[in-house]
């Protein structure tokens, strides 16, 4: 359950969020916008990686001013760029890089590892450079790297802007089958055309809010 | 293992500080050559941790041929480049991760100085991670350059990889604390 209570965001003397009072228990939720709109800082104010300037955000019943570490042990990240967030060399070592606070056992680690590696179709590159990896299939190894920890929330910002169409759709079907509950950025509109609820932002407001047909047909207005 | 093999790293460093004739230091890249040899790296891998370095190399060969003579140019640059092979037979033979925990055990001493051992040793493993990445960025900004026909000139090209450099350590810095490594 995630909670904004009149969430405004200010950086440079400018309003980036203005006025944000949202409750979102859905599972899939989508959010869209023009570019600078503020979804990026939105998904950021999600895990404490940015914090309101007035108001307050309350995720799984905890302010993200005082307890963000808390935070971000249970909710995902997964930024656009997968360069930016694979830490370590190797593909299989920085899935287990996720699991190095945990403490388990070596052999533990490894079987984790295999698993999520294997599920998402990279068990065979687990020992090559992850970057040599293609574009996609770096994409699926942050997202392995996150999944790994079996966080309860995942917060995607425009997961699938640098993918080709075809990694785009292995991407969506993986979301549609993905037990948590997820926010999604996205310009993608068929990723979240089947989405629970979608928010439209625009300089920083909240300009539409609903299932996603009547949303991104105003989104898609916007942009007209 | 590995911490034996970071404790021979710093020995041979020192070493190759301490020899000063050019012959000496080709007496060390026989050595250096014959341990690629021992570890079986492939010429390619090889040349893949010094590549890198070539255009400081050739800079730092011409500067000090410039300012003092022909032995000592050979001298410092053979030294600097053998320095950077041994580091890199460490890298190629050492997974990251046995490092990391190697590297931790090694520093640990630094928790004395209220120093984080884990995080000197992840700032390591990050800047080896960066090399591939910074690499390409240069690429990529000498391909926009030439796609512009914008002549070689420095400034053109420092600018945007310095820029990018930094936007990604400001992207990475975000990702370690969305990863829960800031606290
Ligand atoms: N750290 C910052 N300092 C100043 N302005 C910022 C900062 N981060 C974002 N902004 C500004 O806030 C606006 C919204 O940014 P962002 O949330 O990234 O939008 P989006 O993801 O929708 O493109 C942009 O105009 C951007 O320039
Ligand atoms: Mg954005």
């Amino acid at each position: 359950m995630i909670e904004l209570t009149g969430v405004g965001v200010r950086l440079a003397e400018r309003d980036v969020l203005d006025g944000l009072t949202l409750t979102l228990p859905e599972r899939r939720i989508g959010v869209a916008g023009a570019n600078g709109s503020g979804k990026s800082t939105f998904a950021r104010l999600l895990n404490g990686l940015a914090l309101p300037t007035t108001g307050t955000v309350r995720v799984l019943g905890m302010d993200t001013r005082r307890e963000a570490a808390k935070i971000r042990r249970r909710v995902g990240f997964l930024f656009t760029d997968p360069d930016a967030q694979i830490v370590m060399p190797t593909v299989a070592e920085d899935v287990a890089f996720s699991l190095r606070r945990r403490g388990l056992p070596k052999a533990e680690v490894a079987a984790l590892v295999e698993e999520v590696l294997s599920r998402y179709g990279l068990a065979a590159h687990a020992d090559h450079p992850a970057h040599q990896l293609s574009g996609g299939q770096k994409q699926l190894l942050a997202l392995c790297s996150v999944l790994v920890l079996e966080p309860d929330i995942l917060v995607m910002d425009e997961p699938t802007t640098l993918l080709d169409l075809r990694n785009s759709r292995q991407v969506a079907r993986i979301l549609r089958d993905l037990p948590q509950q997820l926010v999604v950025v996205s310009h993608d509109l068929a990723l979240l055309a089947d989405f629970d609820r979608v928010l439209v932002l625009d300089q920083g407001k909240l300009v539409a809010d609903g299932p996603p047909e009547p949303a991104l047909g105003h989104y898609r207005d916007l942009m007209a | 293992m590995t911490g034996l093999k970071l404790l021979g790293l710093a020995a041979g460093c020192t070493v190759l500080v301490l020899l000063q004739t050019p012959a000496a230091l080709a007496g060390a890249a026989a050595v250096v050559l014959a341990l690629y040899a021992v570890a079986r790296v492939r010429p390619a891998a090889a040349w893949g941790q010094i590549r890198p370095v070539r255009w400081f190399a050739l800079a730092l060969f011409v500067t000090q041929l410039l300012l003092a003579d022909l032995p000592a140019a050979t001298v410092t640059t053979m030294r600097v480049v053998l320095m950077v092979a041994l580091a890199g037979l460490v890298t190629l033979t050492t997974p990251a991760s046995v490092m990391l925990a190697a590297l931790e055990r090694g520093l640990a001493p630094l928790r004395l100085v209220r120093v984080d051992p884990f995080r000197v040793s992840l700032m390591l493993t990050l800047t080896l991670r960066s090399v591939p990445l910074l690499t390409d960025l240069a690429r990529r900004v000498r391909e926009a350059q030439r796609a512009r026909g914008v002549s070689w000139s420095v400034r053109a090209f420092a600018v945007p990889l310095v820029v990018g450099a930094l936007r990604h350590a400001d992207a990475l810095g975000e990702a370690l604390s969305a990863r829960g490594l800031d606290d």
